[in-house]
């Protein structure tokens, strides 16, 4: 099973390539189901790797299958990289993956687009795969770029919307300049090793010892690139903007995996941060500021994705932090749980905007209220998906996000306190945001389209998968989904419930994920990344410490909902700062967009209107100036050209005398 | 035999005299064509021109003993010729369009 590992991408791509070419003829749902097939099957031969792979000997979990070469003057070759770390991505990529696409078929039900919703979502899940599966920097480049680019597709899929053209833009741009630093960072990686793949760079390094600035130089330029993908301060600022995109994107791609990217790539590249502590410390204190600094803004958003959003990168900065202080593992089972979670609470979002469907403003938490009356299964996973934001055991976030305040406990003391504050405000702002939407007063009722009593009816209508649902404009109250869109809910909620179990601390034993990571290393270089995380604090502390986080969670949370069930308007908790997110979008119009655009309007109107356009006129007026004059020579009487010979001719000829006479 | 080479001698007057005839007409040529507007008396002075410069490769190729200057006068003929063909085609279609007194200047029309 292991030497069908290629099949893993290749699923995905085919789908692509299949909906590309008949997508629009086979329409819908077809084009939806086989997309989701597709990802299925992936997930399937994950599966049969991963039970392969844990049956193997400890020593034996890594390898790389090389396909083909690639440009072999680089020394690179389309090779995939199966180890633990990699299958690991695999399984929860594909899993998620799945579990999104069958959403996505009742979320998009009787978009015009459906089927290139597919294609992209196909392209995309391609793409993350070979960005994780890929044996060297290039490869892992081309993945890279090609969730870049389906993530530019999918923010700006309702293109008609201006604001969704404007949001893929923002992402692309944005995401450009942390590409410059990977790409720069892998040109000084060749430089230095005359490689890029992963375990000959790390062994050429470690042997070699370039000068410690280019080893810096090179964790930094990596880092700027993370950074960007996974939406860390100072490049956070599309993360938000994204959310203009199909909410299954949402969660699919900006909260489950591709923002995930950047940590997967700080980890791979572990051992080259263990050289420079220094690095290390930026992106832990990098890490923190974001997870700080998001929280915040989540706290005042009305938008039910945006607050999902700025939890997302929240989040992410913890996980930064957590590679910064060197809990690679903690690390990766945030990444794993925070996936399911978030992409729980963002479909769960998506089911409450596909209920909403046909109110006005249907993104405005302030416009929802109760709404567990009428969606109780979305309700109730959401309430799942929060709670394990929030940290509360037995749920996976608690697990996980203790893994990391201990690490950061055990580095850096004020870094732990950053963590807690942010649980803190975490476990407050998800609290607010259910309270908005599923508890309290229905407001969408007082709202302006108001309805008949009569048609008020909590969920009378839930209606079988697959129906007229989304064209409708119901002037009703919200509905719950369809079946399709439900259970995906379910599934996701259980993983919610229960991931945390993969990884927890009361003995070694139970300590899976951290065992799985671990084995599979290649003597010599990976070694460093994973091996040997002394926990140094005393088990008594430990529990001392959860109970700490444990209780910011609660704290949170009573906050929360004490000052949220007193009513919507509390003007006074949401200040204006906040609302605007720090105003960073008004300071990048000022210092970057408008000089920007000035600069490009001089190019547009003076240099290339007036400069370049003047000298290609300039010459056509030179050009027809001189034949103006000149043609006046040719009058088309026969005899002066005839004059104009003998005359040529005498010329000659005297010429020709006067030289030999001379 | 020895008279026979005087003969020859005194037959064979030197280039002098057969180059001066072939200026001669070469002029009569360009001039005509300069002066004349008649376009079928231009058409005889192109004529004469070139039998003027034909007449001057004879006489070098004999001078010479250069068997190429009358290999050139083959193709003047020839060109001559082909020539005449077109020029007359273009004169008669000239002078069908203007029924009565079409000149050489009439063809100006053509021009840019």
């Amino acid at each position: 099973m292991l030497d069908l590992v290629w099949l893993i991408p290749a699923f995905p791509l085919v789908g692509f390539c299949v909906l590309l070419l008949v997508g629009k003829r086979i329409g819908e749902p077809l084009s939806g189901y086989l997309a989701t097939a597709m990802v299925g099957a992936s997930f399937v031969v994950a599966c049969l790797v991963f039970v392969d792979l844990v049956n193997k000997n400890e020593s034996d979990r890594a390898f790389t299958r090389v396909l083909f070469s690639w440009i072999p003057s680089l020394g690179v070759d389309v090779a995939l990289l199966v180890n633990p770390l990699s299958i690991t991505m695999v399984l929860f990529v594909t899993g998620i993956a799945t579990l999104i696409h069958l959403f996505a078929i009742g979320y998009m039900h009787g978009d015009p687009s459906f089927s290139r919703f597919f294609t992209y979502l196909n392209l995309f899940v391609f793409s993350m795969l070979m960005l994780v599966l890929a044996d060297n920097f290039l490869l892992m480049f081309l993945g890279w770029e090609g969730v870049g680019t389906c993530s530019y597709l999918l923010i700006s899929f309702w293109f008609e919307r201006d604001s969704a053209a404007t949001a893929g833009k923002k992402a692309f741009v944005t995401n450009r300049i942390g590409d410059f630093g990977l790409m720069t960072a892998m040109f000084l990686i060749f430089h230095q090793t005359g490689s890029l793949q992963y375990h000959a760079v790390f062994r050429a390094i470690e042997e070699n010892r370039p000068a410690q600035s280019t080893v810096v130089a090179i964790c930094l330029l990596l880092f700027l690139g993370a950074c960007g993908k996974s939406a860390q301060l100072p490049l956070y600022v599309w993360l938000p903007d994204a959310m203009e995109g199909p909410t299954p994107v949402s969660a699919l791609i900006h909260a489950a995996t591709m923002v995930t990217a950047g940590v997967y790539l700080m980890v791979r590249i572990h051992p080259l941060l263990e050289l420079t502590p220094g690095v290390l410390q930026i992106i832990a204190w990098t890490g923190g500021a974001t997870a700080l600094y998001a929280a915040t803004i989540a706290t005042a958003q009305d938008d039910i994705k945006r607050v999902l959003a700025y939890s997302t990168i929240s989040q992410l900065g913890y996980m930064f932090l957590a590679v910064g202080v060197g809990a690679n593992i903690a690390a990766i089972f945030h990444m794993v749980t925070h996936a399911f979670f978030k992409a729980l609470m963002f479909l769960g979002a998506g089911s409450v905007i596909h209920g909403m469907h046909g109110h006005d403003d249907p993104q405005n938490m302030k416009r929802m209220g109760n709404i567990r009356k009428w969606m109780p299964v979305t309700a109730g996973t959401f309430l799942v998906g929060w709670l394990a934001i929030a940290g509360v055991p037995p749920f996976s976030g608690f697990w996980s996000k203790d893994e990391i305040l201990l690490g950061a406990y055990e580095t850096s003391k004020p870094l732990w306190i950053v963590g807690l504050v942010t649980a803190l405000l975490t476990a407050y702002y998800m609290t607010r945001q259910i309270v908005l939407v599923f508890f309290g007063k229905e407001r969408f009722l007082d709202a302006g389209d108001a309805q008949p009593a009569d048609h008020v009816q909590p969920a009378d209508h839930a209606q079988p998968a697959g129906n007229e649902v989304h064209r409708e404009p119901h002037a009703r109250g919200p509905h719950e989904s369809p079946m399709l869109m439900v259970l995906p809910l379910v599934a996701l909620a259980g993983l919610a419930l229960v991931g945390g179990l993969i990884n927890t601390p009361f003995s070694t034993r139970f300590e899976f994920l951290a065992k799985w990571l671990e084995s599979g290393l290649i003597p010599g270089t990976e070694i460093h990344a994973f091996a040997g995380e002394p926990h140094l604090v005393a088990g008594s502390t430990k529990i001392i410490l959860a109970a700490i986080a444990v209780a910011c969670g609660l704290a949170g949370i009573g906050l929360g909902w004490k000052i949220w069930n007193r009513g919507a308007d509390q003007p006074e908790l949401e200040v204006p700062l906040l609302k605007r997110a720090y105003g960073v979008d008004e300071l990048v119009n000022v210092v970057i967009v408008k000089p920007g655009r000035a600069l490009s309007d001089f190019a547009a109107v003076v240099f290339d209107r007036k400069i370049i356009d003047g000298l290609v006129n300039g010459l056509g007026t030179v050009v027809q100036a001189v034949g103006g004059t000149v043609r006046k020579v040719q009058t088309g009487y026969v005899r002066q050209y005839a004059l104009g010979l003998v005359g040529g001719l005498v010329l000659m000829v005297g010429y020709v005398l006067v030289r030999t006479a001379l | 035999m020895n008279t026979a080479m005087v003969l020859s001698a005194v037959a064979k007057p030197g280039t002098g005299p057969y180059l001066a005839v072939s200026a001669v007409l070469f002029t009569l040529g360009a001039v005509g064509i300069l002066l004349k507007r008649n376009v079928l008396v231009m058409f005889m002075c192109v004529e004469l021109m070139l039998n003027a410069a034909n007449l001057a490769l004879v006489t070098f190729a004999r001078s010479l003993d250069d068997i190429g200057g009358q290999f050139a006068v083959f193709f003047t003929l020839v060109v001559a010729a082909a020539e005449v063909v077109v020029g007359l085609g273009i004169i008669v279609s000239i002078f069908r369009r203007r029924k009565s007194g079409a000149t050489a200047d009439s063809a100006s029309l053509l021009k840019g």
